[in-house]
């Protein structure tokens, strides 16, 4: 502790002195700069004479301070500072490996990301709407330390026994530690002051939401990982823009593109870093482009850079991931059905895998049909009846994605049931048939109801018993491009379904039915005849014990095939999360204001309780501060606009504000604001990205409005009075801790509720439920 | 410049000339033979019940839009005698000969024609030259689907003449001299119009955000400027552009609750204080209603949930099955649900545990805070219990139960405490409608709770009734309150049924606030959501653009006549191809610029920027929000968004050379032909041979009706 007090002295004296050598640096600059300006400022008002004084010293300053700050820190007190960086980096450690391997089972989500992280050691093919990065780290991490992929992870407090699971969670809280070290580095980088960055280290090294979410096998440890060290590589690059295509220009570009990848590799909220470091890369161009002293062969070379290293790198990354992906899992596991016939052909242990059926298309044979759009599902039907209300109530049509025995189909000719003897006959392009759904017996049927979700559709039903039904269960079958006469080819062939009686077309719209229609994907009949993937077909699974199987080599998809399908699976299964009518579901209002947490592990008294909440002191902190700082900033701009004269140290602090602030702010709102328009179901620990960019701005507008302390106060008392304010967050933010620390380090016995617990009173919101 | 000072007589008196040629064009297109069709057209069947209610003064709710725009329709009505009594029930429907049909209409038509004549004094605002504002004025003059959109009682039109005023008036005030004290009534101007956009439509919100922003640039460059006295000016505006729309938002909602103060269809999603506020409906029964609730009161308990449907807490003779479907027990006892109608099953009698009676003493003995008391079902005479037993359908809860003695070692667990929950708001005493009440049971301290999941056949789809432990559940589902009730006289089972049978009455009259009327209603607007299902005309936003759908909004009874709500296609290209011919000039002037390249005159510049600010922000406004909106959307949707793009069309052609212009009316001819074209689908006649219809069908996705068979 000692030794700590004595490093933050230190680093506020050595503070200080940098706050005099910008000023002195300022006044030399001003006179400088007016000379240099050529614009004639004769007779403008005096304000703007300032304003551009400023915007060039301040230029200066930038450039200059990068060097001259490194500078002092070789000269003077290389030794405090990396004190304090060793304490942060010590305290972040301890705090996040600190009982890693409580408790000794499945908690949570871990039971997902476990299991996928067991499939990429036994290589069996799954789907999940990640892209998966994230998830080979963690099985790497398991497979490093030791874990062999055999547990099941069937469900949360599954008790891990003698499985090695402490490597996979010791990665994931690795990764953690780094964010509150990033942090510091950030602020550091975007103020040039330590209390700022050892403010911001402090609040998340003690925030118990970081640290339980740090500890589990999930994503979200990985995914800020890359998010938080993508914003600092950002920040040094800007920091080197003064030498541009020197190693080090290069290096953090590199390195923001490689972390942007990685980002975006772990979940697709990696979107957002993306779009923050775009934002941050276009102002950069304009500002270069704007700069006359380069010539557009300089600005174009500027612009290619920054293509290929955060654009063409990044997404060649990303697409190696996927590569690895696809080479890595490659047997037959759950997921295969969501994906295209032509997919599943390369997956060992799939019944496409090698496949040998009949070649062509016969009566009488037994077929499963899969709807060509991407990710679209087979052509399924189940005893279920359409609800009362939804056209006619008639047996439910509808494509499903996973393989079943309701998605077999019979093909008949128009008129007679039994196939006859001998060899069967083919079927031709143009001909007139009738599928009959194997289980039920009933004909794949459409009339003039419209359909339960598309209303300009017809609704295909399932009607008939044992195959005899009416002149609404013929199909007239269609070859893409054949010529009549031609044979169907058995997964090759795009075929459509003609509907005889309405003229209309069999359609897979991609919409997914309600409760009663099991969530599976609506069939409806359209009379639109366009030719679009949605109304193509083709014939996966042919049984015909009557006709010699034949070996298929079956077109393998190319490799961007199968990544632009995973990618719309992936989408598609996103959107599909919808938060179900029981569920008490999160709204994105109640994160900042930390309204409710998510139960880790543990419900009743008896069991281990880990609840994933926020420390309140930090997060209602960075709630009011969030206020302050825009506070701050609308004062700071409308006495600039008006043109009042600031001293160098207010313009320095404005600059830092506007600067740095603004770029955390924006941080901050494109990882939050998104939520709003998200349909999919929400959960409290997606506001754990931008909670880190709320953190670091708190370090910042904490310390300026320390800083300005002698606004009101003469210089020794406002001095005082700022170490006072730094101990008074410190020590609250201590004190907190340790008073909410059994939240995520586990905590057994009575509920909260009640007074013998160890939370007992601190249930400060009645929403909390510990 | 002598010269030129003869000439300003002459240029006015064209301009004017100009200007109201296009206004009596507009007038003409938009109001000629404005009451055929003589039946219900489209929407008018949706916004005519409202018609119909504020007529007949019936409370309701719409949760698509503030009152204001179903007012102006109202007020149309009132004007030509509309006494409310026609049914809007179908489509087509003939209007019967008392309907004044072209009253109904003229409001809304009277607003789509003036759009056009402001269309054209906007563009001069924006300081473009008279003939790029009549181009602007002739797009939109020669529009069919704002033709049709206009011409009947629907609210795109108002909305549209809204918004454009309010950017129209502001920008009057923006360019007015400084020294002059007259601009700021359009300054006001501005901000009412703003205030009625928003109040016709959420969709005017959007629109008035974008005129605040543009505004506060204006301001933010004031402020740089230190020789004005900044703070007068921001206050004018700060008023005339805050707070008088904020308080004339209110104003309507003033004026829709004074209007409507019978009861309705609608009364029941609000809450029991605000129907008592309504004449008839609840407050007919709830009328001298005791205020106190008493040891033997006889109750009917209204969840507070916040869901569409209401509900009363409920029990019947069935008991719950002894297992489920999943396999799961129950305790066989009798059933307690919430069941959404009124019944006489919904009675509850309030015991005290120490008695026996369950009658009301005289004086009666107010229950309050923190007493506990037991609830006995009236008809049955059953007592509410819960019990460790998981409920059906919610197994993580508490089933609650009327208790059954099945001698199994199950004893009655029927003690509830009493727990006001705004009783600092209202009293410590148990009040009629006013009192939120928890009931948390006294052996396990689960709070009674509406689960808001339906039970299946077995219990008839009412609605499941749990007891969840406080630390788990929050929210309103746990409130309930009392609607009505009454002090109970007789002891014996028979005579209270009897007595429970015949209604109740005595003398007492509550009321609520304006504000906390507003705020519930408000409230409700925003969170009641319908089903959202697919209509047969319905369409995704980015269809709009290349206007992929049509709507047919009314079909002669017996011939081929129909009226389609369809765009004129080159208009729709020249406005499509003029945003993108905006971007792309922004984009190459922009980078140019920054290079040092001036390719304009700064004044030309601002001019410029001004102009992309108003059009593509606009449009923007107008069009992006769509496509994060989980609603059913049409293709009137886009109207608004397409207008800015009309305003920006032919100011990108501003004094042209001679080439230019003779494509410019090259397209304007074309435009005319093909409103012509389609003239037929706009008015709905002359009817249209089956050839002709097919021939109109552009795009295959347009869905043109043929009466053929």
């Amino acid at each position: 502790m000692f030794s700590f007090l004595m490093a933050k002295e230190e680093c506020i004296s050595q503070r200080n002195k940098t706050e005099h050598s910008s000023i002195l640096r300022n006044r030399k600059n001003i006179p400088t700069s007016l000379k240099t300006s050529q614009a004639p400022f004769t007779s403008v008002s005096k304000d703007k004479i300032s304003q551009t004084a400023g915007h060039s010293s301040e230029d200066d300053n930038q450039s200059s301070n990068g060097s001259s700050a490194q500078l002092f820190t070789r000269r003077h007190g290389e030794s405090p500072v990396k004190v304090l960086l060793l304490l942060v980096v010590g305290l972040s450690f301890s705090t996040r490996l600190y009982k890693i391997t409580e408790p000794p089972h499945v908690c949570w989500d871990e039971t997902h990301f476990g299991k996928m992280g067991s499939y990429y050691i036994n290589r069996t093919f799954f789907f999940d709407v990640h892209p998966p990065l994230g998830k080979m780290l963690i099985g790497l991490a398991g497979y490093m330390t030791g874990y062999d992929g055999t547990f099941p992870f069937i469900k949360p407090g599954d008790k891990y026994e003698q499985q090695n699971y402490w490597g996979m969670r010791g990665f994931c809280a690795v990764l953690g530690s780094f964010l509150p070290i990033f942090a510091y580095l950030i602020v550091l980088e975007l103020s040039q002051s330590h209390t700022a960055a050892f403010i911001t280290a402090i609040l998340l090294i003690f925030d118990t939401g970081c640290i339980t979410i740090s500890q589990y096998i999930l994503l979200d440890p990985i995914l800020m990982f890359f998010i938080m060290a993508a914003v600092l590589s950002m920040v040094k690059f800007n920091q080197q823009r003064y030498r541009p295509f020197t190693a080090s220009w290069w290096f953090w570009l590199v390195l923001t593109g490689v972390n942007l990848a990685g980002a975006f590799g772990v979940k697709f909220v990696g979107l957002f870093v993306i779009l923050l470091v775009g934002l941050n890369t276009i102002w950069d161009l304009w500002r270069l482009l704007g700069d006359l002293s380069l010539s557009l062969v300089d600005v174009a070379k500027h612009f290619l850079a920054r293509v290929v290293g955060l654009i063409l790198l990044p997404l060649f990354l990303y697409v190696t991931v996927f590569a690895v992906h696809f080479v890595v899992l490659n047997k037959s596991g759950p997921g295969d059905g969501f994906f295209s016939s032509a997919f599943q052909s390369r997956l060992m242990g799939n019944n496409l895998y090698n496949a040998s059926m009949p070649e062509y298309l016969a009566y009488g044979s037994t077929i499963t049909v899969k709807n060509l759009r991407i990710a679209g599902g087979y052509l399924h039907s189940h005893w279920h009846l359409y609800p009362e209300g939804v056209g006619s109530r008639q047996q439910q049509v509808t494509a499903y994605s996973h393989k079943d025995y309701n998605n077999l189909w019979l093909v008949h000719r128009q008129d007679d049931n039994n196939s006859q003897s001998g060899s069967p006959d083919l079927v031709r392009h143009g001909d007139i048939i009738r599928l009959e759904h194997k289980e039920t017996t009933r004909n794949l049927h459409s009339h003039l109801h419209e359909a339960p979700l598309t209303k300009k559709h017809f609704q295909v039903t399932g009607y008939g018993i044992n195959g005899t039904g009416d002149t609404n269960d013929l199909w007239q079958l269609e070859v893409c491009g054949g010529r009549k006469g031609d044979l169907v080819k058995v997964l090759r062939s795009k075929v459509r379904f003609l509907h005889r009686a309405t003229g209309c077309v069999l359609y897979s719209s991609g919409k997914t039915l309600p409760k009663w229609g099991w969530e599976q994907v609506e069939v409806t009949c359209s009379p639109y005849l366009k030719e679009t993937p949605s109304s193509q077909w083709n014939i996966e699974d042919h049984i015909n014990p009557k006709l010699p199987n034949i070996s298929l080599s079956v077109l393998k998809p190319h490799f961007l095939e199968i990544l632009l399908e995973s990618h719309i699976v992936m989408i598609r299964g996103n959107s599909g999360l919808k938060p179900k009518d029981n569920e008490m579901n999160s709204k994105p209002w109640h994160w900042p204001i930390n309204y409710q947490g998510l139960r880790f592990s543990g419900v009743n008294e008896t069991e281990y309780r880990v609840y994933l909440l926020g420390n309140p002191v930090v997060w209602w902190l960075n709630l009011a501060s969030l206020g302050l700082y825009l506070i701050m900033v609308a004062v700071a701009s409308v006495t600039i606009q008006r043109g009042f004269s600031l001293g160098p140290k207010r313009i320095e602090q404005s600059q830092v504000l506007m600067r740095g602030g603004g770029l955390l702010l924006l941080g901050w709102l494109l990882h939050y604001a998104p939520f709003y328009t998200m349909g999919r179901v929400l959960y409290y620990h997606h506001y754990f990205p931008a909670m880190l960019f709320s953190s670091m701005l708190t370090g910042i507008t904490v310390d300026i409005l320390l800083n300005s302390a002698d606004l009101i106060l003469q210089p020794p008392y406002s001095d005082w009075m700022q170490r006072v304010g730094q101990m008074v967050l410190l020590l609250s933010v201590l004190y907190s801790f340790y008073l909410f620390h059994p939240l995520s380090y586990g905590m057994t016995g009575p509920l909260a509720h009640e007074p013998g617990s160890a939370m007992a009173g601190l249930k400060w919101m009645d929403s909390w439920e510990f | 410049m002598s010269a030129m000072l003869q000439l300003p007589l002459v240029v006015t008196a064209q301009v004017d000339l100009v200007l109201v040629l296009v206004s009596l064009l507009a007038l003409w297109t938009r109001l000629s033979r404005l009451s055929y069709p003589n039946a219900v057209v489209f929407d008018e069947v949706y916004y005519g019940q409202f018609v119909s209610f504020y007529m007949k003064r019936v409370f309701f709710i719409d949760d698509n839009g503030p009152p204001l725009g179903h007012m102006i329709l109202a007020l149309g009505a009132y004007l030509g005698g509309f006494d409310g009594n026609f049914v809007w029930n179908r489509i087509r429907a003939e209007y019967p000969s008392s309907v004044s049909v072209w009253s109904l209409r003229v409001l809304p038509s009277l607003c789509g024609a003036l759009c056009v004549p402001l269309v054209y004094l906007l563009t001069l605002e924006l300081r473009f030259s008279h003939l790029s504002a009549l181009g602007a004025a002739v797009l939109l003059l020669l529009e069919n689907s704002l033709i049709v959109q206009s011409r009947f009682m629907l609210l795109e039109s108002v909305l549209i003449f809204l918004v454009l005023l309010a950017f129209f008036s502001y920008l009057r005030f923006h360019n007015a001299p400084t020294s002059s004290w007259f601009r700021y009534i359009w300054l006001l101007l501005s901000g009412v119009s703003c205030a009625a956009a928003v109040g016709v439509k959420y969709m005017g919100l959007f629109s008035y955000l974008l005129l605040l922003g543009v505004a506060f640039l204006h301001a933010w460059n004031l402020i740089g400027d230190q020789f004005l006295n900044v703070c007068v000016q921001c206050v004018c505006r700060v008023v005339c552009l805050l707070v008088v729309p904020v308080l004339l938002y209110v104003f309507w909602f003033y004026l829709h609750l004074s209007l409507l103060n019978r009861s309705g269809p609608h009364d029941q999603l609000m809450s029991s204080a605000f129907q008592a506020s309504l004449q008839g409906g609840l407050s007919r029964i709830t009328q001298g209603q005791p205020l106190e609730v008493a040891y033997g009161s006889q109750v009917t308990l209204r969840s507070s949930a916040s869901q569409l449907i209401p509900c009363w807490l409920h029990s019947h003779k069935e008991n719950y099955p002894v297992r489920y479907e999943n396999g799961r027990g129950s305790s066989h006892q009798q059933q307690v649900t919430c069941y959404p109608f009124k019944d006489v099953n919904n009675w509850w009698i309030i015991k005290h545990p120490g008695r026996q009676e369950l009658v009301v003493d005289t004086p009666p003995r107010p229950v309050r805070h923190g007493d506990v008391i037991q609830l006995v079902h009236a008809m049955t005479s059953r007592f509410l219990n819960s019990h460790d037993v998981a409920a059906p359908m919610s197994p993580h809860a508490q089933e609650v139960s009327g208790y059954v003695d099945f001698n199994v070692s199950m004893p009655a667990q029927n003690l509830w405490k009493v727990d006001i929950s705004n009783r600092e708001a209202e009293s410590e005493v148990w009040k009629t409608i006013l009192s939120e009440v928890r009931l948390v049971h006294v052996n396990t301290s689960a709070v009674l709770k509406l689960s808001g999941v339906s039970l299946p056949d077995w219990g008839f789809r009412q609605l499941e009734v749990v007891a969840e432990k406080l630390f788990k559940a929050h929210g309103s589902s746990l409130g309930w309150n009392v609607e009505e009730h009454r002090y109970g006289t007789s002891q014996e089972p028979k005579e209270r049924e009897a007595e429970l049978h015949c209604p109740t009455h005595i003398d007492v009259d509550r009321k609520i606030s304006f504000w906390a009327k507003f705020l519930e209603l408000q409230w409700k607007m925003l969170t009641v959501k319908q089903e959202e299902s697919e209509h047969k005309y319905s369409s995704a936003p980015l269809e709009w653009i290349t206007m992929e759908t049509n709507i047919a909004y009314w079909l002669h009874a017996t011939t081929n006549a129909q009226i389609h709500l369809i765009g004129n296609p080159v208009s729709w290209g020249v406005a499509n191809l003029s945003l993108l011919a905006y971007q792309l000039l922004a984009a190459v002037y922009m980078l140019r610029r920054r290079r040092g390249f001036k390719d304009l005159p700064d004044a030309v510049w601002d001019q410029f920027v001004c102009l992309g600010c108003v059009c593509v922000g606009g449009w923007l406004v107008n069009f992006v929000p769509f496509l994060l909106m989980e609603k059913t959307l049409f293709l009137y949707h886009y109207l608004p968004a397409l207008c800015y793009l009309y305003l920006l069309s032919p100011q990108q052609c501003d004094t042209p050379p001679c080439a230019v212009c003779v494509c410019v009316s090259a397209v304007l001819l074309s435009v005319f032909l093909s409103y012509r074209t389609f003239c037929p689908l706009t008015y709905g006649s002359p009817e249209l041979s089956a050839n002709q219809l097919r021939e109109l069908r552009w795009r295959d996705t347009w869905d043109i009706l043929d009466r053929r068979h």
